[in-house]
């Protein structure tokens, strides 16, 4: 069963293609990341695949249901851009976000003070949210987007703006929330945060999703990498090494052959190599990312997360 | 249509309690009161000046026995014709003892006199500018007629006979009552637009609205808004009119006698609220269209001005047709969905028919939620579009409301 199901979602403005034959299945109960660089289409997707805005082409299915917003009491999402009433109190704008999403404002009250106790905001419950900090607005408006207990949590670009200590909290409801049963989709441009939390990705770039399944077939799609130290430099075992083998002094560095270790480590023993050090390095996603997407986008996303970190 | 009806209640609740707590609620209220306070506070004013700087005084300058009778003939005829009926007059001299020119009475700056009566009751001379004599020949000859005669002339006593409606009171008068129920719709729905547009700020600047538009459909949060800002004007004319009764207690006599409608008092003032109510959902959904898909603040602000204007030019459009009754042009005003309800508070003052009242209501209900339906429509077609997507593909230019190409 899918939680989300798109089939050559089409969506452009003025001309300009931001989702291009989107095909995309979202398996329910897992956690699910969006990988692109800024200006990939991810947001646009989501809207459209959440109904807030129509596709010009293609078909989408949210939790079953081809019309998205008959199903807003089953979701949560934060958009990229937070929002939020400055003048309202951020107790009541738990409660509000959950009466939007079908919650009375008793009840939604009541379980966005739990909520705010819970994530060590109860003190801040009755304040204004201009009277908040950047960071305790947002946790405020996660609580409001999960107030309700929906079935699918939606994060755009939930890390955003985050420090390092809330962006380890956020991974822990992320997680908490897998925990219970709930599909958690979210779209990030930083490649560690879907390689800690997600079981599966999809990668977009340029409105197009280059690739879709299990972070570890992403992974599984390069040759792992060995790094070899010798003592000597020259001899027989040097045919057992694959031509496009990177030399520097005594280190080797080239992908495993298909053959695998063990006639590797037969040749090296055998033609007397003197091995000092050697490694097997399995891929990480952003070498997956680099070998999916290709090097340009990777060198867009590096840029965009050197630009964060400053 | 239950779950838009619902979710369209959690916005007005939001929007409504949002608006009554803020400052601009407070100048929303005091709004009307100004134009008043203003407008009194110049008339009175004015009077005043009025009364003090142009106040006729005459001169007399008659033998004292005959500068006795002039001034009790004064008095006797005000009694019937009012006292503000003749200028005031004072004694300035006896010229058999003064030896005085007329002129010189009148060289006399601070008696303030515009003309001199000298001479005799007989044969009266008036010395002053002749304006001034123009102005106060007749009266003094009457007076001087009525001095000479030696008792009070006896009056008629006329019997009222009151009736309601006369040929004449029908149509040119009624014209007023509908200039005046035109006005009351455009006075409240010109006050409102500034709410409006203050609210649509606030949206575009707190970036809430993604959120509201991924949670209940658009048409509730537009229908929402509505509501709130209509909530939010039914209790300003409640505020108004509680004080206008108040006032109209005190200075009730004072006020204008407005000719009766021809629809009677209460259906009129039922359709000046439903005509107002129509005439706001029109233009509260034009707003919200057009402000919802405006990219900044700015762009929102822009907008106030050019809908203004056209709602000043539907109001002096409707009050036009008021005097074409019946011709093709009062028929298009009553037709054209932003004036029609300018156009039928005129109807309703001038004609009794009510049937055309239910139609132009009907038909301004389908025009408002087709206004309705056009801005959801614009919304999701222009608005959510995110960063790089909303932005310039196109050389680096930018478009203005979705539509006017802007250099980037």
């Amino acid at each position: 069963m899918y939680a989300i199901e798109a089939k050559g979602l089409v969506k452009q403005f003025d001309g300009f293609r931001a989702v291009d034959g989107v095909d995309l299945n979202i398996p329910e109960g897992s956690i699910f990341g969006i990988l692109g660089p800024n200006g990939a289409g991810k947001t646009t997707m989501l809207r459209t695949l959440l109904g807030i805005i129509d596709p010009d082409a293609g078909t989408r299915s949210l939790l079953g249901s081809d019309r998205p917003i008959t199903q807003s009491r089953n979701v949560g999402y934060l958009p990229e851009e937070r929002g939020l009433y400055q003048s309202m109190r951020a107790v009541d704008t738990i409660a509000f976000m959950g009466a939007l999403r079908g919650l009375s404002l008793k009840e939604g009250a009541e379980k966005g003070r739990a909520l705010l106790e819970e994530a060590g905001l109860g003190y801040a419950a009755d304040r204004q949210i201009r009277q908040l900090s950047k960071g305790m607005a947002q946790t405020v408006q996660l609580m409001g987007t999960i107030v309700h207990d929906p079935k699918l949590i939606v994060l755009d670009e939930p890390f955003s703006g985050l420090d390092a200590l809330n962006q380890a909290k956020l991974e822990k409801m992320i997680r908490a929330q897998a925990a219970k049963g709930v599909t958690v989709i979210f779209s990030t441009h930083v490649i560690a945060h879907a390689e800690r939390l997600c079981e599966r990705i999809a990668i977009i770039a340029k409105g197009k999703i280059s690739f879709d399944g299990l972070v570890s077939e992403a992974r599984d799609r390069l040759r792992p990498q060995v790094h070899l130290e010798t003592e000597t430099l020259d001899g027989p075992w040097r045919s057992a090494l694959p031509a496009e083998t990177k030399a520097e002094g005594h280190w080797w560095h080239f992908t495993l052959p298909e053959t695998g270790v063990e006639p590797l480590l037969t040749a090296l023993v055998e033609g007397k190599a003197g091995v000092k050090s050697l490694s097997i390095e399995r891929p990480g996603l952003h070498d997956a990312f680099v070998a999916i997407a290709g090097e340009a986008v990777a060198a867009e996303m590096d840029d965009a997360h050197v630009g964060e970190a400053k | 249509m239950k779950e838009i009806i619902r979710a369209a209640f959690v916005i007005a609740r939001r929007d409504f309690t949002a608006i009554i707590y803020s400052k601009a609620f407070i100048f929303f209220l005091l709004g009307p009161f100004f134009p008043v306070l203003v407008g009194f506070a110049a008339g009175n004013l004015g009077g005043q000046i009025a009364k003090d700087v142009s106040q006729p005084v005459v001169g007399i300058a008659l033998a004292k026995e005959e500068a006795g009778k002039i001034l009790s003939a004064r008095e006797s005829l005000s009694k019937t014709l009012g006292d503000s009926y003749f200028a005031r007059m004072v004694v300035v001299g006896d010229p058999a003892a003064d030896q005085k020119a007329p002129q010189s009475y009148l060289a006399k700056k601070s008696d303030n006199l515009s003309v001199v009566v000298t001479g005799t009751l007989q044969k009266p001379v008036i010395t002053g500018t002749a304006n001034a004599i123009k102005r106060e020949r007749a009266d003094i000859e009457l007076l001087a007629g009525y001095a000479q005669s030696g008792s009070a002339m006896t009056l008629p006593r006329s019997a009222p006979d009151i009736v309601v409606e006369s040929a004449n009171n029908d149509k040119t008068l009624r014209t007023v009552t509908a200039q005046g129920g035109q006005f009351f719709i455009f006075f409240l729905t010109i006050l409102l637009a500034g709410m409006v547009l203050s609210n649509l700020v606030e949206e575009k600047s707190n970036k809430i609205i993604e959120i509201l538009a991924a949670s209940i459909p658009m048409e509730s949060v537009f229908l929402g808004k509505l509501f709130a800002m209509l909530g939010m004007a039914l209790l300003g004319i409640l505020v108004w009119t509680t004080v206008g009764l108040i006032g109209f207690a005190a200075i009730g006599p004072a006020l204008p006698n407005f000719p009766t409608p021809a629809v009677g008092w209460p259906m009129f003032i039922g359709l000046c609220f439903t005509y107002f109510i129509m005439t706001y959902l029109m233009l509260g959904a034009l707003f919200l269209g057009i402000g919802a898909m405006a990219a900044t603040v700015r762009e929102v602000q822009t907008i106030s001005m050019p809908v203004t204007m056209a709602q000043l030019i539907n109001f002096f459009f409707a009050s036009y047709a008021l005097t074409k009754t019946g011709e093709p042009i009062e028929k298009f005003a009553a037709i054209f969905p932003f004036s029609s309800p300018f156009a039928m508070i005129g109807r309703a003052a001038l004609e009794p028919a009510l049937w055309h009242h239910a139609v132009a209501i009907i038909g301004q209900i389908f025009f408002a939620i087709l206004l309705l339906r056009l801005g959801v429509y614009l919304f999701k077609k222009n608005v959510m579009k995110s960063g790089s997507a909303g932005r310039a593909k196109d050389d680096g230019a930018r478009r203005l409301f979705g539509f006017i190409k802007m250099p980037g």
